[in-house]
Formats: structure tokens, sequence, C-alpha cells
């Protein structure tokens, strides 16, 4: 068996093995090693298949760009997870992976017939061939699409861990812990500002860590010896908070940022023990140092996505950290001279490496020491192709035209095992662009690098399009310096050395001798889109960069087009001929990687998901085997079924009950706002529709609040309690906006109103006793009390007491009948009710819950706001005339009830439905027509509100209907599915169009 | 998010406020003088500026004041907060 662990480095423990699954078969690797390196030191490249075509695919990088090498984990347990990049998930003990897109296995994979009828698959293919006929899209496109594209299983089972929010305050928070950030950091934080430093791995220093080579020293130390002593000084820094294996997710405004951190996803599964797996951080930092760091671009030639196809810088990594060489004979393709860092590395370790590079020369001191080591370069050259199905076994290149558009001269096969790639680098300046900084465009390497924005962000190093390590140590001080307003730091007279690369060159598409169109030159990894479709979208007309990546899905797979959008634009400017600088970018949003759900919610799962509130008495409710509704937020009594009775049975014994004896309802959750000061009346005859001024004392009325466009808003009786004082109630799902609204009113409006609101709704639990029988209960529990209809009339109040407790009792009826509603504190909701139900037993007392409530209003033709009105219906639409005052100059809605549309008489009105079939009800919703014959049908209402009566022993409904007002008597059609049913339209007042039962 | 500085509580998180929409916009004081048009100018038409705007806040999940705020809605920037009744300090 080969051995790709060549070298021993400190980041991985060769003495700790650690065993996993891939597809099913079991491995080796070690503590340090992520599924990447472990997988490369078993010599397994090839570990997915790609999105469109299905082409076998290899781990192309070693960190979140990485468009290839997505797995599945943990599978068939309630801890899988999709789209996880092999090059960060950190190895741990029975890990279980599995290649995602490709069935039945990763080696003989079906859906990559999608690769021989390629040509038949361009750019905009989904929208195109999709399209017809239309009848084949759901039996036949849609699964075939799901089938064999699949990006993973979501998991099927409930998440067992926990995950935490946490929010924290900083003076600088530091975004990446290379060597930017980390001189950052030292500078904040020995300058007494509380610093933040995050970092998405599990160990500070980038790329720095694993450098050794005589080109790059600080203060005569290898680069990476002397950024040890940095991290080991800066661990002792007492206000400096360092989170590894952080990742930012988001740079919001105003310097308010999210960052998920990892906390037992590195550790195996059974020492999980349920704690806390990762916790999100919400962060507002009084400055941010974004230090991110840059990304190695691939180049776009023909066959560039072969397994063993990898960026140059990863080669270097898996084998400086992680000691595993990718290939033994090793090729390495650039344009730059960072790659050649990797040749010498490569080199040192006796391992194989030859160098094409598109460059016609370098005279740099990194190219030098790769020269002197023996690696043979080819200069002035390109790859023209590449062989090997599983993996990369050979490559041809040819030498370049002059102006680097062509090729010239003959045909060179060299063998291979891996092909490292090097297109230069770009700044990720995805967390700058986030927060709304700009960007400029350098054009001699071609990057896109920060525009500064503001005097609380600041970019460095890398990001900053700082790539030297001169550059980089040098600027990141400045600026630092500058940014935190610090005249003199340690990093002052830092000496370093470092190669100076020279000579650039950049070809975004590199020529070939195969025609463009038989050429599979990769931009898009993960989405599969080449460069072809790229050009072709252009052809088809599409100019904006936004458009082009839409229709060719470039950049809009899981890694969201870190490697490919710096080629697609290259590629559209080169095209369109115009320069890249002015065509902008895309936009970059968050999250920067993927977030779980589960870091995303927080503990905001299961009871914890929204607020529930509760009545005093629901105890009571529950004790008494009710069914509960939730309206808004609060639980209430729906119905209360007796032994094994439905809904239904359970209504309509309620609904009889309320009108033969007594009914009590639980009305606590009616809104109810308090009302005092001077102009209290002044001010609800400006939100009522009604006059308010000559309400007595002790008096109820109701009241109806539109909005200022007309449209009914709200509805309820509201008590004068005395000269100043009212009690305003409000529907119960409307409370929180009524009161925001009156308190708007107030403040913008009409300040000069004398008028104070106070929200009680939970303060006081209401009790709502109806029927004939009302009266005498409420004589046994206030015996004291005259309950004459003289003595306390409909629509009064009274205060009362039962024993020392003040309790006030409003006559106010919602059902049409008899009826009484007391207040009391809410600590002794329950006492009440109970007494209630005590007093109640000899006149048979019913509960009864929301159910039965809206039939029996309904048979009195009362509105439910939000039920029958649905913020389109005026007064005057509901028949509501009554309750407009004429004779008032002004109130909330007032003028908007003449406008042109308002005054419309075809307009949808309130009107009540009777059917043919007393025992057929209604469905709520259901249409109405008036023609059914007429095509097309015009569909001039709806069915509001629908119930059979047990009191009438018929169905009733409500509607809203076009001219319904006029129609009184007329035959309408309500068409269901399978039969038509024949309404005729009445009156909405279905019982006691004399209201006797108020005081019966 | 934003940080907002109410001008009767100090800075807080923007998810204690809520927007009203455009500022300065009175209720007419004599609705019924109005013709129809002049009317929904006043009810409908808002003008959704790109750049400096005036806007309506609520300090709802705090101390529940209603407020002005001058914003750039390109940027997010916040120039000016301040009471209800008083003079912007921005043009
Ligand atoms: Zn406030």
């Amino acid at each position: 068996m080969i051995k790709y662990r060549v070298n021993k480095t400190k980041h991985v423990d060769q003495t700790k093995t650690v065993s996993f699954d891939f597809d099913g078969k079991s491995y080796h690797g070690f503590d340090g090693d992520t599924l990447a390196s472990a997988l490369l030191s078993n010599g397994v490249h090839l570990v997915g298949r790609s999105f469109k075509y299905h082409r076998p695919r290899g781990i192309m990088s070693s960190g979140s760009e990485e468009p290839n090498a997505i797995c599945q984990i943990n599978e068939n347990t309630d801890l899988t997870e999709p789209n996880v990049r092999a090059t960060e998930i950190e190895l741990y003990e029975g890990l279980k992976a599995s290649s995602q897109n490709c069935w039945p296995s990763v080696n003989f994979d079906i859906g990559g017939i999608n690769n021989f009828i390629s040509p038949f698959i361009p750019a905009g293919f989904y929208y195109k061939t999709f399209m017809w006929p239309k009848n084949f899209w759901k039996k036949i496109y849609e699964p075939l699409i799901r089938w064999s594209a699949g990006l993973g299983k979501s998991p099927t089972k409930p998440d067992p861990e926990l995950y935490d929010h946490k929010h924290v305050h900083c003076d600088v928070l530091i975004i990446g812990g290379g060597i930017s950030g980390i001189i950052a950091s030292k500078i904040a934080s020995k300058n007494n500002l509380k610093t933040i430093l995050i970092e998405d791995k599990n160990i500070l220093g980038g790329s720095t860590i694993f450098q050794k080579n005589e080109n790059y020293k600080i203060n005569n130390k290898y680069s990476g010896e002397w950024i040890d002593e940095e991290i080991a000084e800066l661990k002792k820094l007492d206000n400096l908070t360092i989170k590894t294996r952080t990742s930012l997710a988001a740079y919001h405004s105003y310097n308010y940022l999210l960052a998920k951190e990892n906390i037992s996803d590195h550790l195996p599964l059974d020492k999980r023990n349920g704690d806390i797996r990762q916790r999100l951080w919400k962060i507002r930092a009084d400055k941010v140092i974004v230090a991110t760091g840059a990304i190695e671009r691939p180049l776009v030639f023909n066959n560039n996505d072969r397994p063993g196809i990898m960026l140059a810088n990863s080669v270097k990594k898996y084998l400086d950290f992680y000691g595993v060489s990718c290939g033994f004979n090793n090729v390495i393709f650039t344009n730059n001279d960072s790659a050649y860092e990797t040749a010498v590395s490569l080199k040192e370790k006796g391992i194989s490496v030859e160098i094409i590079d598109i460059r016609k020369k370098s005279n740099s001191k990194i190219v030098k020491n790769a020269e002197k080591l023996g690696v043979k370069i080819y200069w002035n050259s390109t790859v023209v192709n590449t062989f090997g199905h599983r993996k990369i076994n050979s490559i041809e290149i040819m030498n370049l035209s002059e102006d680097g558009s062509n090729i010239v001269g003959d045909k060179n096969k060299i063998n291979c095992d891996c092909l490292a790639v090097s297109g230069g680098w770009t700044p990720m300046v995805h967390m700058h662009t986030q927060s709304g900084g700009k960007l400029d465009f350098r054009e001699n390497d071609q990057t896109f690098i920060p525009t500064e924005i503001d005097e609380n962000h600041i970019n460095v190093g890398s990001c900053n399009g700082d790539f030297e390590l001169e550059e980089i140590i040098n600027n990141t001080n400045k600026k630092v310096k500058n940014f935190l307003k610090v005249s003199e730091t340690e990093f002052d007279n830092t000496s370093v050395l470092n190669s100076k690369e020279l000579d650039k060159r950049n070809i975004w598409l590199l020529p070939n001798y195969i025609s463009e169109g038989k050429c599979k030159s990769f931009i898009d990894f993960q989405n599969d889109s080449t460069a072809k479709d790229i050009k072709l979208a252009l052809r088809e007309g599409f100019k904006s960069i936004e458009h082009v990546k839409r229709y060719t899905t470039t950049g809009m797979a899981t890694d969201q087009g870190k490697l490919s959008n710096m080629h697609a634009l290259g590629i559209i400017a080169d095209t369109a001929g115009v320069k890249m600088g002015t065509l902008g970018t895309t936009t970059f949003r968050p999250p920067f990687t993927p977030l779980t759900f589960g870091s995303i919610v927080g503990r905001s799962v299961g009871k914890f998901f929204d607020i529930i509130r509760k009545t005093s008495i629901h105890e009571w409710h529950s004790q008494n085997n009710a069914k509960f509704e939730n309206v808004g937020q609060w639980k209430r009594p729906w119905y209360y079924p007796v032994n094994d009775e439905g809904l239904h049975d359970a209504v309509q014994r309620e609904s009889k009950a309320a009108r033969d004896s007594a009914g009590i309802l639980d009305a606590s959750t009616l809104g109810k706002i308090d009302i005092q000061g001077t102009d209290s009346s002044e001010f609800l005859n400006r939100v009522y529709t009604n006059a308010w001024s000559k309400l007595g004392i002790g008096k109820c009325r109701y009241g109806l609040m539109l909005n200022e466009d007309g449209m009914v808003y709200d509805d309820g009786v509201t008590t004068r309690l005395g000269e100043n004082h009212y009690l305003m109630t409000t529907t119960t799902g409307g409370a929180a906006n009524v009161l925001s609204k009156l308190e708007d009113y107030l403040q913008t409006e009409w300040p000069e109103l004398d008028v104070y609101l106070t929200s009680v709704t939970d303060h006081y639990s209401t009790a709502s006793i109806c029927g004939p029988n009302s009266k005498k209960i409420l004589t046994k529990i206030f015996p004291d009390k005259d309950f004459s209809d003289e003595a306390f009339p409909h629509m009064s109040y009274q205060n009362a007491k039962i024993d020392e407790i003040n309790c006030r009792i409003m006559r106010i009826s919602f059902t049409g009948e008899l009826s009484y509603e007391i207040n009391i504190e809410s600590k002794y909701g329950k006492s009440l009710w109970e007494k209630c139900i005590e007093v109640g037993k000899e006149f048979k007392i019913t509960p009864y819950g929301t159910e039965t409530m809206h039939l029996l209003r309904a048979e009195k033709g009362f509105i439910i706001v939000g039920q029958d009105t649905d913020g389109t219906m005026t007064p005057i639409d509901l028949q509501m005339d009554w309750i407009v005052s004429k004779k008032k100059y002004d109130f909330i809605g007032k003028r908007s009830l003449y406008r042109s549309d308002t005054i419309r008489e075809d307009r949808k009105q309130l009107v009540g439905l009777l059917t043919d079939d007393p025992n057929e009800v209604l469905e709520e919703g259901a249409q109405i027509v008036s023609d059914i014959n007429k095509k097309p049908i015009e569909m001039i209402g709806h069915v509001t509100s629908s119930y059979f009566s047990p009191n009438l022993n018929k169905s009733i409904a409500l509607a809203v209907v076009k001219s319904g007002k006029k129609m009184n008597g007329q035959k309408l059609i309500v068409p269901m599915e399978n039969k038509k049913i024949n309404v005729i339209v009445s009156d909405t007042v279905f019982l006691d169009k004399e209201n006797k039962r108020i005081n019966a | 998010m934003f940080l907002i500085n109410c001008p009767y509580c100090g800075e807080r998180d923007q998810s204690e406020f809520s927007c009203g929409g455009e500022a300065h916009i009175v209720r007419p004081k004599q609705p019924t003088e109005l013709s129809d048009d002049q009317w929904a100018e006043y009810l409908f038409m808002r003008k959704n500026i790109k750049g400096i705007q005036f806007e309506r806040w609520n300090h709802a999940h705090g101390c529940r004041k209603w407020f002005n705020m001058v914003r750039d809605t390109s940027n997010d920037k916040i120039y000016a907060v301040y009471k209800m009744g008083e003079k912007s300090p921005i043009e």
C-alpha cells in the first residue's frame, strides 16, 4: 500500500489513530486530521459527483471554499447532516461520512449518463427544456430532477441537541486569526481594549503557521516560528477573548455581527452528552477589524475538474500541516509566484514536481529557489487537456502565443497524479460588502479590494489586497494604529524578508486547440457551469452579472461562488470587451458559510417557540375537559365536550343551554384599555364612529373603530366609569394593535389632548354569564344588589363586592340574551368562576367556548372583526350605518367613507344566507355566484360565517356579496366540488329581531 | 441591525423599535373640506426615497414613545433623532 503520510508535523498527532467510515469503507486517520486530509492520506481523491453531469470530483481545497467534497455525515442517526465540507470537518472516532449526489455509488454512477448527453444540457437548460408540455412537470420532470440531483438528506427525527444564543459587547472584534488578525488582536488588547478574536479553524495562525522557507522570515526567524511565539503571547493577554471553531455568519449594519461557535461538532457522538452543540454569538462591536484572508483561484481550462486537480496552496497545506502528500508525481500549473512555495516544499521532501507557468519568466527569489532545487519549469505554457477517469493520470500542455489569446506549437504530454493549480488570489471581501462596504478594482492583479467606508471598520491583511508578507505586517500595523489611535506598537520595527513577485499575467479562460463548444472548462464546480455556458448566456442577451449568474446558476451552489465568481466576471468582461472593474460584482449575502437551523433558532423550540398566554381560569378549563383554541397567543376554551362528544354535538348542546337557561364564558382575553384624563370623551369621539360625549356615567356603549381609510379596524364595548374615566374593550386579537394605534394618535396628531392610556387586559378576569336565568344567578352571587331592569338596565355598569373583593358588573350582551359580565382582579378570577359554577348549578349553568360564542352571535347577526371583515369592509358595507355619526365633524376614517370608491353601490356587503335545504351547512370561505351558466363565472362574494343553529333548527350563514344590500330574497348559488347549493339572501339577524330576549 | 438612539432612553437595538413610515405627514385639520384627490394625497402618497428620508419610529419594546429619525436609506446611516413636535436638526 502506498504511504501518502510522508511528513511528521506538530499539528497532527500520529500516535493517536482515529478510525472512520467513508462510503461504507473503514479507514484510519490521526488526531488533528480533517476528514479531507484523512481521506487523502488514504489515497482517496474521488469523493463525489457533480450536480448536473455527475462527473467524478475530488477534494480540491482545504477550507470553506470547497466545492466538491460535500458529504452527508452520520447518516441514519438523528444527528445526520447534509452538505458538510470534508475540508472543514475535524476527524473524530466513529465518524461516518458518505458522498452526496451519486447513486448507486461514487464509482458507478447512473447519473453520469448526463455527461454523455451534456451537449443537450446548456445554460438555462432547466428553464428551457422543462417548460413543455405542462403536464409533464409534476409527474416526470420534477421527480426526475429531484431524484438525480439531490443535495443530501435532511434529518427526519427531531434534533436532540441544544443550541445557544449569546449577546456580547466589545471594543474591538477581530475576524480571522491569521497573521494580520493576530497582529491586530495584540495591538488592541495591549491597549486596554476589550477585544474578541474569532477564528473558524481549531487553531490560530492561518497559513503562516506551516511556513518554513528561507525566503520568508520575520525578525530573522521562519515566519511559522515567529507566529508560534506570537500566539503563545497572545494567549496570556487578559482582555482578549479568543474563540476558535467560530465562524462569522453575518456582518450587519452598526457593527452587529453573528458568529457561530462549534462546541461539540468535533467530538465523537458518544461524547456529546446532550450538551450545547453550537452557540450563536450576537456581537455588537465598537470597532471591527476584518482579517479574513484570501482564497486561491483555480484556473479555467479544458477538463479542469478531475479528481487530483487541486489548489496549489491546499496541496502545500496537506503536506506541511497534515503531513500528507496528495501525489508523488506532481505538476503545478500557475500564473503567479505563490505556487512555487508548494513546489519548493514538495521538492525539499524529495517529492517529484514540475511547473507549468503561463508567464514568460519570473526572476523572484522563490522562483530562483525552485530552479536551484532542480524543478523543471515550462514557461509561457498552458494545460490544454487532462486525462484519467477517477483520478488524473496525465495532461497535455502547449505554448501560449505572444498575447496569450491562442496556443502555438506542439502538444506535449506529461504524466502526473496530482495537478496543483493557482490562478492568483481573491481577497475575501464578503464581510466587508455585507456590512455595506464598496469595492475598487485593482488592474495589476485583477482583484476587487475594499474601499474603506467608515471610522468603525477596517480590513487588514490579504482580505485587503496585501499579499506579500512585508505588506501584510507593515500595513496591518499602520492601519490598526491609526484605527485604534495608538502611537507605537511592538511591530513598528519588525524586519521582514520575503520574495517579491514582479511578473504578472492573468488569462481568465485559457486558450485551447479544441473548439470552445467541445471544451469542458469548469467555472462553478459544484453547479457544473462552464465557460461555454457563460458565453451562451451572453449571446442570448444576458448582460448583468446578476442575470448571467442566475441563468447559468454560476455561484449559486452551497459554496456561493467562492471559487467561481471572479472567473465568471472575467470571462464576461473579456467576451463583452469591457473592463472588469465596470461590471460590479454579485451581492454577497449572509450567511458566509451555511448555518444550522438549530443555531438560528437557539432555545426557542417546543414550548419556548412562542409565548403562551393563559387566563387565570385556565386550570379550571383544563380540569373540565376543555378543548383549546389559539387566539393570537391566548389559549381559549373552544368547547367543553361531555363524554365522547365531538365539536358539533358539544356546540349544539352548549348553544341550546345558553339560550334555554344559562351559559358562562371566560371573556378575560378581550383587550382592556383604561382611559383617563379630562379629554377622554373627546378622544373617544375622535377614535370611534359614534358619539360619546353624552354617554352617562355608569353606562356602556358599543363602538366601531375604523382605519383612516374607512375600513373597520376593531370593535368593542366601552364603559364610562367616571366623568374622566373609561374602560375600553377590544377584540382579543386586536388588543395590542389598538393600544399602539391610540398611542400613536395621542402622541403625534393630538398631543394637546389630556388622555392617559393603560393596558389592563391582564389585570382583570371576566366571567360572562348569559341566558334567561342569568339574572337569578347574579342575584345569588350578589344578594344585596337590585338587578331589576329599572335599577340595572341593559348597557349599564355597577360596582359590587363578593365578600371584600371589588368587582365591576357590566350588563352587556354579545349573544342577544340577558347577559352580565363580571370583572374582577385576575388573582380572584378562578374563585369567581368557581362561585358562578357553584351557584349556577341549580340552573344547569353550562360553560361554553369560542365556537358556541361565535354561533350565538351569528344567530343575532353580530359581526366578528377579522372573520366577517377583512380590511376592505366599511361600516356601510356591513349595513351598520346606524353606528356612524352624521353629526360629528370628524373621526378616524370619516372622510374616507365618501371617497368615490367607498360609496360605490356594488361593493361587497354583509348579508345573511339561508340554504334551501335547512340541514345543509355552507363552508366558510365558499364562493358565491348568481349565474352559473355565464362563462367565465363571476364570483360575487364569499361565505364569512356559517353554522347549524340548534335554536332555529336550521343552517344560517353570513356572507359578503356584491350589491348584497339590494338582494334580500334573491336566489344565489354556492358551487362546491360535487354539488351546487341553492341559497336565499336574507336579513343578517336570524333570531329575535325585536331584541326581546335582552330584557327577558 | 441598527443601533438607535431613542431620544428618551438612549442607544438600543433595532429589535426594540418599529418603524412607522414617512414622517411629517400631518393629518388634515378639516378633512371634510378636502377633495377626494387631496384626501388621497394624505392617505396614500408616500415618497419612499433612496437617500435621506425622514421617518417615524416607535420605541415599542421600551418607552413606547414615537420620535422622528433622519436616515439615509441607501446606507442606513442615521443622521439624527428628535422628538415629536421638534424641528428636524437637518434640513
Ligand atoms: Zn425609548
